[in-house]
């Protein structure tokens, strides 16, 4: 088995579809690290990401259209976000149970729209490859970095744009103050609830991206259930990455990476129970999230909900 | 108004920006529930004048202010600057319109820098990009022009207390503020700092600012304001000119009758040492050395009395001492017996009571009754339980002399502890802890946030307690009190002890140093009496 892995072949493609499978990870996470940079956990993250598989399916599969497509899956992330905010920042809600309800809700109405509109699997046209000009030439590196098609280049890019809205716009200092000290937020004439309603819409909408780039530009297909926990796992990216953009990042890869390496384990047929081989990223989630309970950077005021004159 | 002149003013501020001349609040009136917090009040300041708000905890001082800087909305009254009806809905409004205030917890994001802190919620030159560098000039120039030292390059968390307060009032200038609301900004600083501050704040008056300065210490209202609004349950009792009020007659104004401001003190036998601790150390929440080698001993019948500012390891002293935070090295011993490490409940048996800081969360719990916060640690214990079960008659019947004997103020021994004012919380925690009879006890802030009235009563009892020879440990970021009610005086530093002295050779100016970190040297010490 060792022999077989360490084929450069064989390599290289367990490190392009590393890249490829870090594509979910990285919408939900970096919308998931707005949210939670301004107080705000969404622990609902898998079912809006199923909500916006489903509906981005739905569109590509009804008018061909993959633009529309991403719209759908980004309105219907946009609705779930907003949902999402009212419940969590004017209603004030348990962020813990309400996130749960959220998944639940999203769960349900993705497989009953499914059951609805489909009869069977199908598939559809999904994304293609894109080769980029001269980069995807250069050997090793052209194959796991360049090969890939459009939502995948577009996840990566949201790594430095996130930090760089986070760290050098007015806006992100606004989202970081109102996630350590919403008090003092509100002192200094800065609307809190208008700030997480941002995040926490913005967090909506990359969960739905998340969702549609694995039915729309991965696996080409929608299936109930499809993320099996891909949003759950975004969501403790987020500490693992220690709330920042190139953390979450490196989380991404590593699950993913595991998660290809478990793939390929399987398909050699290997005499490791497929169980175990599958069940690596789910403790690889739960090593995460013990690590992350000693982080002190952690937001202040992550769940607390913002009311004045306290 | 009063006979008050602005015409000698520059007509605008040094930062540039319009003066608020007068700003008045007429008939202000703000209900919580069950509660009438401000009750038609009217209060006015003009550029150039420092107006104090003189009153008690829960007087009303607090809430009058938020509604001046937007943060509540008041149910009737309204405010006029410079002669016209100013609608203030949210901080942003009072913000705009000139008015700046300093928190007493502080407004400060402690993950950011100084100049984030600053450039917090404002427009950004290069909107919107930040441009800290911009900021950071300005804020230079500001220092600079008031005598604020900051650095807009370090992080909010790593200042200490005074610097974060510079930060505050520089935050507030930054904005323009012409009128600017100081709410207790001296509750947590060194004589020294304070002396700093009252500089600034004379500074900010010779140059046209309005100020608003919110305090129950009598002789810093007496330093520094011109005129002083007196508030007691909501309503305004008095307003005089600073310069026709003594601190009798503000402290009658105030609490509604005389007060005493001298303790007798017996002369007390003192006996041997009954605490004792050896080079402890600890660590803070952070990590970090807050307990750094401390050393000290407390005999029987003494009250030793523990000065220093917020946050320099009294928190975790207290804790290490009755078991709730980990020593990492020394000792603690009681009566000569090694008591390091041992859970409360030991050293409880062992004579030690505790009133803690924060009696909201370590002394009491909000939602039992009194009686059943009455008996917390004696619940499992006779008479007030046989077997499992509780015995109700005989826990009505001590709870019913504790409250007597301690004079609680409630409206039975079934109500929940969250309705009684703060005052009488601590008596509470007071009467549970004083009626074991204890040994030793560590009292931490026994009057933080209570009323003068209660103020006296505990101290009394604190120095009724060492008459009876319990060994005292005094913990206070209250000079006055310390100096009042204390043998002996350690103060700490940077989780050092400094210095211990004797009542008799203690003064302000000295322990403030102290309290700066400067070491206490027998010969070096100011000879000014108390």
């Amino acid at each position: 088995m060792i022999d077989q892995l360490l084929d450069s072949s064989v390599l290289i493609g367990i490190a392009a579809s590393g890249i490829r499978l870090a594509t979910p990870y990285l919408y939900a996470a970096i919308g998931e690290t707005f949210g939670q940079r301004s107080g705000v956990l969404n622990l609902g993250v898998e079912g809006i990401m199923l909500m916006g598989a489903f509906s981005g399916f739905w569109a590509v599969y009804t008018s061909g259209s993959l633009a529309l497509g991403v719209l759908a899956a980004l309105l219907v992330g946009l609705l779930m976000g907003l949902g999402t905010a009212f419940i969590n920042v004017t209603l004030k809600a348990e962020q813990g149970i309400s996130g749960i309800g959220i998944f639940l809700f999203g769960l349900g109405l993705s497989e009953l729209l499914f059951q609805q509109s489909f009869d069977g699997v199908v598939t559809v046209r999904g994304f293609p490859k894109i080769r980029v000009p001269l980069l995807s030439e250069v050997p090793v590196i052209g194959e796991i970095f360049f090969q890939h098609n459009l939502l995948v280049y577009v996840a990566f890019a949201l790594v430095p744009i996130a930090w760089f809205v986070l760290n050098r716009t007015t806006l992100g200092l606004k989202i970081r103050a109102v996630g350590q000290n919403p008090q003092a937020a509100d002192a200094m004439g800065i609307s809190v609830a208008r700030v997480r309603y941002l995040t926490v819409t913005f967090g909506g909408m990359m969960a739905a991206m998340a969702g549609a780039s694995l039915s729309i530009a991965l696996l080409n297909v929608f299936q109930q259930n499809m993320t099996a926990g891909q949003g759950f796992i975004a969501v403790a990216l987020v500490y693992f990455g220690s709330w920042r953009p190139f953390g979450v990042m490196a989380g991404a890869l590593l699950f993913s990476t595991v998660n290809a390496l478990q793939l390929w384990v399987r398909t050699k047929g290997i005499d490791i129970p497929a169980e175990y081989a599958s069940m690596a990223p789910y403790l690889l989630t739960i090593l995460a999230l013990v690590l992350a309970a000693q982080r002190v950077d952690q937001p202040a005021a992550l769940t607390k909900p913002f009311e004045r004159g306290e | 108004m009063d006979s008050f002149s602005t015409d000698t003013l520059p007509k605008t501020l040094p930062t540039g920006h319009a003066r608020i001349n007068t700003m008045q609040m007429q008939g202000i009136v703000k209900h919580f529930p069950g509660v009438l917090a401000v009750d038609h009040v009217d209060f006015d300041v003009s550029a150039g004048e420092v107006h104090a708000l003189l009153g008690e905890n829960g007087a009303g001082k607090s809430t009058l202010m938020k509604i001046l800087y937007g943060l509540y909305q008041p149910n009737a009254g309204e405010i006029v600057l410079n002669g016209v009806h100013a609608a203030i809905k949210s901080p942003a409004d009072a913000i705009r319109q000139g008015i700046g205030m300093v928190h007493q917890h502080f407004m400060l994001v402690p993950s950011l820098t100084v100049a984030e802190n600053v450039a917090l919620g404002l427009r950004s030159s290069r909107e919107p990009l930040l441009d800290l560098n911009t900021v950071a000039e300005r804020i230079n120039e500001l220092a600079k022009n008031y005598g604020l030292q900051v650095d807009p390059w370090a992080p909010v968390w790593q200042l200490a207390v005074g610097e974060q307060q510079r930060v505050e009032i520089v935050k507030a200038l930054y904005r323009g503020a012409a009128l600017l609301i100081l709410d207790e900004p001296t509750a947590v600083l060194t004589p020294q700092e304070v002396t700093d501050l009252f500089d600034t704040l004379r500074h900010m008056v010779r140059d046209g600012h309005a100020l608003i300065f919110i305090s129950h210490k009598l002789h810093e209202v007496l330093a520094i304001s011109d005129r002083v609004t007196v508030l007691r349950d909501g309503r305004k009792v008095g307003k005089i000119a600073t310069r026709d009020a003594t601190k009798e007659s503000l402290a009658r104004m105030m609490v509604g009758r005389e007060v005493v401001f001298q303790y007798q003190r017996r002369a007390v036998e003192v006996g041997p040492p009954l605490l004792k601790v050896e080079n402890l150390w600890a660590h803070s929440d952070r990590g970090t050395d807050a307990l750094r080698g401390v050393n000290l001993d407390i005999r029987a019948g003494e009250i030793l009395g523990l000065a220093g500012v917020s946050g320099n390891g009294q928190r975790e002293l207290a804790q290490v001492l009755f078991g709730l935070r980990p020593a990492l090295r020394g000792e603690v011993l009681i009566d000569g017996q090694p008591v390091t490490g041992k859970q409360p409940a030991a050293l409880n048996r062992l004579g030690m009571s505790y009133i803690p800081e924060e009696r909201m969360i370590d002394g009491v719990i909000t939602d039992f009754t009194v009686a059943e916060n009455l008996i917390l640690q004696m619940h499992g214990s006779r008479p007030f339980s046989a077997s499992i079960f509780l015995r109700p008659r005989l826990i009505a019947r001590r709870c019913g002399q504790l409250i007597e004997n301690f004079n609680i103020r409630t409206p039975s021994q079934e109500t929940l502890i969250k309705s009684l004012s703060g005052g009488n919380i601590q008596k509470l925690v007071m009467a549970r802890e004083l009626s074991r009879s204890p040994r030793v006890l560590i009292a931490a802030q026994p009057t933080r946030g209570v009323d003068i009235g209660a103020t006296e009563y505990i101290h009394q009892r604190l120095l009724d307690q060492r008459a009876k020879g319990t060994a005292t440990l005094l913990i206070s970021e209250d000079l006055d009190e310390i100096l009042a009610l204390s043998d002996r005086i350690a103060v700490i530093y940077e989780g050092e002890i400094v210095g211990v002295i004797d009542r008799s050779e203690a003064d302000v100016q000295h322990l403030g140093l102290m309290m700066a970190g400067v070491r206490s040297e027998p010969d070096a010490a100011p000879g000014a009496e108390v």
